[in-house]
């Protein structure tokens, strides 16, 4: 198909990213957003600016600040009491408005539950395309926006276009991109916006908000060393092997889509496309084949160790380090080499 | 009660091959499944019919075939189901989806009458983008509630809705009016198997069956390929990273490939020693 832009979408211009603010903190899926914004912006010689929306206040004006240190050029402000905990409807339509009014080219949200529910119903609204867990962001020679995911099943990706129509949306899982610089010298413009909404036509309302206890987030998406398995560890129990090398290092640990499906882990231990991106120091992986879906959630690790039975393992393809071996025999006494490799007393010897 | 479940048939993932040479799916003989997603948000339809009367809908837009699902979910409870399958809806991004099954969604409204609320999976396992639900529900202006993971009350005759909602750090309590859409959270409750009369019935129900016309979908341009925004435009595989991975030789007993995979470790990122030291000693 052609790029045939109508005559109406062609001063839509500069990128966008969406800072997901709530309750005065930000998710820093926004912040990795402005580090591939700053990119694409760079890229088509245009603005990046960054969209706050929140309650009027010191947390609203902090995501700003931050927001310019982190790479934005100009910063949208929509301040309202309205928008102060997040419900779709007002913030659905407060981000329509300001998409009608200042005509961004490209609009990116993270793939939280957040950016998730707010941009299936703004790219509807808008009546544009809307790419979803993008791994990729880059622009085309004739300035598109090439958004590449993965595709189902196999081990393939396709890169998607939103040729003419915009808006160009698109979200990105947390932890996907790296982490930009923070610069605290780079300043920027303030676009205030004054949405129409009233309380009275918000229908939902919130009635209670329960924060979770700190001891049930695991850290696996932030954590500099993790160990995972695979259904090559061939039982429930074999994955005891897994935690015990991460309780001996101190890492995280998680698996591969399967061993969720089959109740070995929880659904929050997964990693890859459909469960947690990661990107540590150092990323074990044992038992596992290394499916598209699961490459694209270790990718951004700084070493990738991979241990399997098959040489011609895909996995292999993206690791750094490999061991063709059966994790089952390998996993306790690389638990065990690691333990006096890096105990104090060890370390103390080393020294002198 | 009258309640709407929008269900997808896809394959069942964990059967699915890629060719090794071509890098193509393999599709023949997969089967098909209702999207697992789904079923948490058609167990819950049933349980609100269970307890205030009324009648479950199940919709679904795909192939013929797709009817194989349709007959699944009256077997498992749902008490009719609408396949909505034309040649113009193949190529369907999520925006084209949303519009086809909004459209469908009036059709059922206007000849079974008005429904409560729609239900949708949080996500599918194929195309995975978590946008039918939200879509769908502006295209009606429904009220949207999404990652459900529990409904707390509903009142049909005060068409007011209580539930807790899965959101970034926390559990958000919504109050909300009918009608609405939610998507439930996965694990929140577990589908129930069905009775014997429930599959008797599936086998023989008739399944109504609409083309887009049917639908009262008149502007063609919106469906399918023609009225998708997205443009997939090119599919490949992933490249290898230039160098493969330094394999580690096995050697004799485990302990001996440990160590030599642990050096081997340190000697490519020396500055990881110390890291981890520190980490392992929880400091
Ligand atoms: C839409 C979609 C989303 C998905 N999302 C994810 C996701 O987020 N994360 C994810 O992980 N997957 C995901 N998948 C599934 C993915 O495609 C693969 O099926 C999955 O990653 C395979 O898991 P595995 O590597 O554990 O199992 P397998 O592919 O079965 O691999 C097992 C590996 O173990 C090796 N092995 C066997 N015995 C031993 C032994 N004794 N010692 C060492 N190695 C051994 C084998 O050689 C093999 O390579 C998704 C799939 C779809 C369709
Ligand atoms: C690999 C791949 C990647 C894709 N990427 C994109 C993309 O980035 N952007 C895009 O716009 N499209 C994309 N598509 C197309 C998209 O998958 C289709 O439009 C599909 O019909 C609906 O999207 P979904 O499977 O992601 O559903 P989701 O939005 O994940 O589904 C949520 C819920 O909506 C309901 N639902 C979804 N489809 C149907 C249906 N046909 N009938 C009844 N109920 C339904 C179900 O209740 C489902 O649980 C992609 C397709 C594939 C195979």
């Amino acid at each position: 198909q052609k790029k045939e832009l109508p005559e109406h979408f062609r001063d839509y211009k500069h990128v966008w990213v969406f800072i997901e603010q709530e309750r005065g903190e930000v998710h820093p899926v926004s912040w990795e957003l402005l580090g591939a914004g700053r990119k694409l912006a760079d890229k088509l010689g245009v603005d990046l600016a960054g969209v706050v929306l929140g309650a009027p206040g010191e947390g609203t004006r902090k995501a700003v600040k931050e927001a310019f240190h982190y790479g934005a050029d100009v910063a949208y402000l929509v301040e309202d009491p309205i928008l102060t905990d997040y419900r779709n409807e007002p913030y659905s339509k407060a981000l329509t408005q300001l998409v009608n009014t200042h005509k961004p080219e490209i609009l990116l949200l993270g793939a939280t539950t957040l950016g998730r529910d707010l941009a299936g119903s703004v790219a509807t609204t808008l009546l544009t395309g809307l790419t979803a867990d993008c791994t990729e962001l880059a622009v085309d020679a004739d300035g598109s926006l090439a958004a590449t995911r993965p595709t189902f099943g196999g081990s393939l990706l396709c890169t998607i276009y939103t040729l003419n129509y915009r808006p160009q949306m698109a979200t990105v899982r947390p932890r996907q991109m790296p982490m930009p610089a923070r610069d605290e010298a780079k300043e920027g413009r303030i676009v205030e916006f004054k949405a129409d909404l009233d309380e009275e036509s918000i229908i939902t309302k919130i009635l209670k908000f329960i924060p979770d206890r700190e001891s049930s987030k695991t850290n696996l998406a932030f954590a500099d060393v993790v160990v995972a398995g695979g259904l090559g560890l061939q039982s429930a129990e074999n994955f005891q092997l897994v935690r015990n090398l991460a309780t001996t290092l101190g890492a995280e640990f998680g698996g591969s889509r399967p061993l969720v499906q089959k109740g070995w882990i929880g659904a929050d231990r997964q990693i890859g496309q459909t469960g947690k991106t990661i990107r540590p120091k150092l990323y074990i992986a044992a038992g596992i084949s290394g499916a598209i879906q699961h490459r694209v959630g270790v990718e951004g690790a700084d070493m990738i160790v991979a241990i399997n039975t098959d040489k011609n393992a895909p996995i292999f393809d993206f690791a750094h380090l490999g061991i063709v071996t059966d994790a089952i025999r390998l996993l306790p006494a690389l638990t065990e080499a690691f333990r006096r490799r890096l105990s104090p007393h060890q370390r103390d010897r080393l020294a002198s | 009660m009258k309640i709407l479940v929008c269900i997808k048939q896809v394959p069942d993932s964990a059967q699915i091959r890629v060719h090794p040479v071509t890098n193509t799916i393999m599709r023949q003989g997969v089967p098909t499944i209702i999207n697992p997603y789904d079923l948490f948000s058609l167990e819950e339809a049933l349980r609100l019919r269970d307890k205030f009367g009324g009648e479950v809908t199940v919709l679904t837009m795909g192939p013929p075939m797709a009817a194989d699902s349709l007959r699944k979910a009256l077997a498992i409870g749902a008490d009719r189901a609408v396949l909505l399958t034309d040649r113009f809806f193949a190529g369907s991004d999520t925006l084209a989806t949303t519009y086809a099954l909004a459209q469908a969604i009036r059709k059922i409204q206007e000849v079974f009458g008005e429904q409560d609320i729609v239900f949708a999976g949080k996500q599918t396992i194929d195309g995975d983008t978590a946008q039918v639900g939200p879509g769908v529900a502006k295209r009606l202006e429904l009220l949207q509630l999404t990652y459900v993971s529990k409904i707390e009350n509903c009142e049909p005759e005060k068409r007011e809705i209580i539930v807790e909602r899965r959101a970034e750090g926390g559990v958000q309590i919504l109050q909300t009016k009918l009608p609405c859409l939610i998507t439930m959270l996965e694990g929140t409750n577990e589908i129930r198997r069905g009775t014997i009369d429930d599959s008797l019935r599936a086998a023989r129900a008739e399944i109504v069956t609409w083309s887009a016309k049917d639908a009262g979908i008149a502007d063609l341009t919106k469906c399918g390929l023609k009225g998708s925004p997205t443009i997939v435009k090119k599919v490949f595989a992933p490249t290898p990273r230039s160098d493969r991975a330094a394999l580690i030789e096995p050697a004799k007993t485990a302990a001996e490939s440990a160590e030599a995979l642990i050096g081997a470790i340190f000697a490519k990122k020396a500055s990881l020693e110390s890291d981890m030291a520190k980490l392992a000693s929880g400091s």
